[in-house]
């Protein structure tokens, strides 16, 4: 709570210098516009025309809450001009990924723990695969599964699903490799299986890393479903929007898109972040 | 007849590591075991693309891969320069620079370093290429745009690094300094700079990443006919999947050697951090 002054003294001027590139960055055209027309403009009317401008090279603050307020509870959410609909596209496919990603990454991740081969032999592969934009394989995806049959939601899944799979597998790894050795030596003591040692020892100890991972994946999923409708040709969701905005110099449009995609990561990280609160308290192990 | 090649081949390799693996583990076994692993994976793509006739435009064998690689190196380095040294490291130098620059600033203040973090954590989990179309309307198609991008992406990573490297060193350690009478440059430079170190490497490491997706994905929004991004979205279009590979073995090394060089220089720098400690 203590910060909550300082982060709204911050958030106060980042809108205050925003609006104050809008009248810089939009003056030039009603400059030109008033040239035209002849007519001589007052600096107020100047600083006016640049928030109102039909298609600004920056929108202002109020215009894209307004477009974002008119896009999401004026239109009925059915309408292809709903950020609802757009939004709803991009979250089951983002949804679905991260399902898929991240529990591919935990069972990779088991058998990785388990096995001398696979640590040795995969782990390496799955640290460097971090390394490397695995993003650029996205239109290519997109293009061979639609040549093979399959188009809309799956795809994208699949991309989300790739971009989420190697963080969870990092980090999992980590997680369960997390009990000490002095809790290790203990289960052994109680001649416990590997099996009781994984779920009884493991799986507790690797919770907090569990949702530290699916927190980074989630929100590479929804990167990954958004990057996954560029090559489509903007037929539906956030990134459609973006692409359809750039096309048609639409720039509240690209704002507001942008804005709704950066609720709902915030949104999808959010709701992890709750529910690894409410786990941990009950497990005791919040700080 | 491929298939059985295949099969065997991953018996071998699977008997193999099994063996380097049961054995000391030592600088050898280290490299072997996943060399081992990543060239099984190669004869398996290769053998199985031939034995199912998979067509090239679905899925081209390594050796196709290879050959074209070789055959337009040309391309590949006029688009690495396009895309890497002109988009991605330009903006990588002025986001991180500029992101240590601000820290610097803001760390002279408790009640901004209190207003930025979260803020910055916040905006760092935002999917922030979708700025790409943005900046490619006001930079025009060419490279800058490319490197704005890079800019946008990497700074509040980088930031909400150096503002916690900054704050960390502890009460004892500006105690000290405070009775040397040390000016603020002197803590600066002689303290909470080199305490920064790790903080700052991590988030230089992560941002290397991010700035190569960032300068590849803007380009698929708008690009003159060069650089990666561009090649890939447009060789796709034609079918040409092997130099879609080529280009994309391309990002994969250079992300690699990237990152590569930062952790040389981490490894240099940051040697002393506790997380170091074997």
């Amino acid at each position: 709570m203590r910060s909550l002054l300082p982060v709204a003294t911050v958030s106060m001027f980042v809108i205050a210098l925003w609006y104050v590139m809008a009248v810089v960055m939009n003056s030039a055209w009603t400059l030109d516009q008033a040239k035209r027309s002849g007519v001589e403009l007052s600096f107020s009317e100047i600083v006016f025309d640049t928030m109102e401008q039909e298609r600004p090279r920056l929108p202002s603050p109020h215009q894209v809450a307004l477009e974002l307020w008119d896009a999401t509870i004026d239109k009925k959410i059915t309408s292809r001009r709903s950020l609802v609909f757009h939004g709803w596209v991009t979250l089951s496919a983002t949804l679905l990924g991260f399902l898929i990603g991240s529990l591919l990454g935990v069972l990779l991740a088991v058998s990785i723990v388990h096995s001398r081969v696979m640590d040795m032999g995969v782990m390496p592969w799955a640290i460097a695969s971090q390394t490397i934009p695995i993003l650029a394989l996205a239109p290519m995806i997109i293009v061979i599964l639609n040549s093979v049959g399959l188009s809309g939601l799956i795809p994208k899944a699949i991309i989300s699903a790739y971009l989420s799979f190697f963080p969870v597998v990092v980090g999992m790894v980590s997680g369960f490799r997390s009990p000490e050795f002095m809790q290790q030596d203990l289960m052994r003591t109680y001649n416990a299986t590997a099996w009781q040692v994984f779920w009884k020892l493991r799986v507790p100890a690797s919770l907090p890393f569990l949702f530290t991972s699916l927190k980074i994946g989630i929100a590479a999923s929804l990167v990954g479903a958004i990057v996954g409708e560029l090559p489509t040709g903007a037929v539906a969701g956030l990134g459609a929007r973006l692409l359809a905005g750039s096309y048609y110099g639409q720039t509240t449009q690209i704002w507001a898109a942008l804005f709704s995609a950066a609720i709902l990561a915030a949104m999808l990280v959010g709701t992890i972040g709750m529910l690894q609160r409410v786990t941990l308290a009950r497990m005791g192990m919040d700080r | 007849m491929t298939l059985a090649v295949a099969g065997a081949a991953w018996l071998l390799a699977w008997w193999l590591n099994i063996r380097l693996a049961a054995g000391p583990k030592s600088a050898i076994t280290r490299f072997a075991v996943p060399a081992v692993f990543g060239v099984t994976i190669l004869i398996m793509w290769e053998c199985v693309v031939r034995a199912l006739n998979v067509p090239g435009v679905i899925l081209p064998p390594p050796s196709a891969i290879a050959l074209s690689f070789a055959h337009n190196t040309d391309i590949l380095w006029i688009d690495f320069v396009q895309t890497f040294v002109r988009g991605a490291l330009s903006g990588y130098a002025i986001g991180c620079g500029s992101a240590i620059l601000i820290a610097i600033l803001v760390d002279r203040s408790l009640f901004l370093r209190r207003g930025i973090l979260p803020l910055g954590n916040f905006v760092a989990a935002l999917p922030i290429v979708g700025t790409a179309p943005i900046f490619v309307m006001w930079f025009g198609f060419g490279w800058q745009s490319k490197a704005a991008v890079v800019v946008a992406m990497t700074f509040f990573p980088m930031l909400v690094n150096m503002v916690q490297g900054l704050a960390s060193s502890d009460a004892m350690q500006r105690d000290t300094m405070k009775t040397y009478n040390a000016t603020y440059w002197q803590t600066l430079i002689k303290l909470k700079l080199p305490v920064s170190m790790p903080f700052a490497l991590n988030g230089l490491k992560i941002c290397t990443t991010l700035a190569l997706i960032g300068a590849i994905v803007a380009e698929f929004f708008g690009s003159p006919i060069k650089g990666m991004g561009f090649r890939i979205s447009t060789e796709v279009g034609r079918l040409a999947l092997d130099l879609v590979w080529a280009e994309i073995l391309v990002a994969a090394v250079t992300g690699s050697l990237f990152y590569g060089v930062v952790t040389l220089v981490d490894n240099r720098v940051a040697f002393w951090h506790p997380s170091r400690r074997r």
